[in-house]
């Protein structure tokens, strides 16, 4: 049990990390592949949580379909995110 | 600056908030009532190996109904926006060849990345995944397809061919559960077999079936619908 306690704790900073990574970079390319990752590490915390069939789909649909499409939408834009501060 | 200060401050408002209804509940040690009922009397009920699958597919299927109607109201609208020019003109779309490894490779992984898909979602009432599992596996082989060859063509009339079929047939079977059975989507209508077999949970294979071939190809719609949009600007 404790094994599976700390491994939940690391999947939450690495959440918190890539989110983090996520807002506040300039890049969107590092923004939209961040949101994949945050994807990732829920998928696998759900995994950790004993919700099978909510991993999988929060695998195929969240860290799969939703960055594909971020992607092809960012491709059309194709502008830079310029520092609003 | 201002800005930041304030999108701070809330997230330490709802940190704060959050961490304040940790005393609130303690963890329960036994299920309530109507999980009780589902855990223990699901499986003779319904035939199902996997609880979640009875859940969604029997107890609540009413939610699994407009679940997929929000689905098809999502693909339409994005169909409907993103208008992919008039019927048997296809732009070719002017990008640099893709490389040999990438064709090559999705030429091996692409029909299994379809085999797992289609394998979730027939066998959704014994293993977990399911229908939109399933189908959004099947998606992501066709976005490996569009990936590695842009300029193939989609036929989208089979797309939605495929999709208005199976969302008719889904619909048609929840009445047949009326007519048939006790209720919407009730799963007697076929027999229950040997539990723990593929021929086992009456109508749920089925229904499965028409969910995953659904939602698979709604999502292949949007993707495909993304990709080749002639509009200039989103």
């Amino acid at each position: 049990m404790m094994t599976l306690k700390i491994i939940a704790i690391l999947l939450g900073l690495a959440i918190l990390v890539m989110a983090f990574i996520a807002a506040e970079n300039k890049k969107l390319v590092v923004s939209i592949i961040a949101a994949g990752a945050v994807s990732l590490f829920a998928s696998v915390l759900y995994l950790v949580l004993e919700a099978p069939d909510v991993a999988m789909t929060e695998a195929a649909i969240g860290s799969g379909l939703s960055t594909i499409i971020f992607f092809y939408v960012l491709n059309k834009i194709k502008k830079e995110r310029k520092d609003h501060a | 600056m201002l800005k930041k200060v304030f999108v701070l401050a809330v997230l330490a408002v709802f940190a704060l908030l959050l961490f304040r209804s940790f005393g609130w509940t303690d963890a329960g040690t036994e299920l309530n009532e109507v999980a009780t009922r589902y855990a223990e009397d699901g499986p003779q009920e319904v035939g199902a190996a996997n609880l979640v699958t009875a859940v969604i597919v029997t107890y609540r299927g009413l939610d699994t109904l407009g679940e997929v109607t929000i689905l098809f109201l999502t693909a339409s609208i994005i169909g409907f926006f993103l208008a992919t020019g008039r019927k048997g003109e296809h732009v070719p779309p002017t990008v640099r060849n893709t490389s040999e490894i990438l064709q090559t490779a999705s030429r091996v992984i692409t029909p299994v990345i379809f085999l797992i898909g289609i394998y979730v979602f027939i066998n959704g009432h014994l293993t977990p995944g399911g229908g939109f599992q399933g189908g959004a596996i099947v998606a992501s082989g066709l976005v490996l397809m569009l990936l590695a060859n842009p300029g193939r063509k989609v036929s989208h009339s089979l797309i939605s061919a495929v999709e208005s079929i199976s969302g008719i047939s889904f619909v048609l079977l929840g009445i047949l559960g009326i007519i048939l059975a006790s209720g919407f989507l009730d799963n007697s209508i076929l027999g229950y077999g040997r539990f723990g077999t593929l021929f086992s949970a009456g109508a749920i294979p089925v229904i499965y079936i028409f969910v995953g071939l659904k939602v698979g190809s709604e999502l292949s719609g949007i993707v495909s619908n993304l990709q080749q949009t002639t509009k200039e600007d989103i």
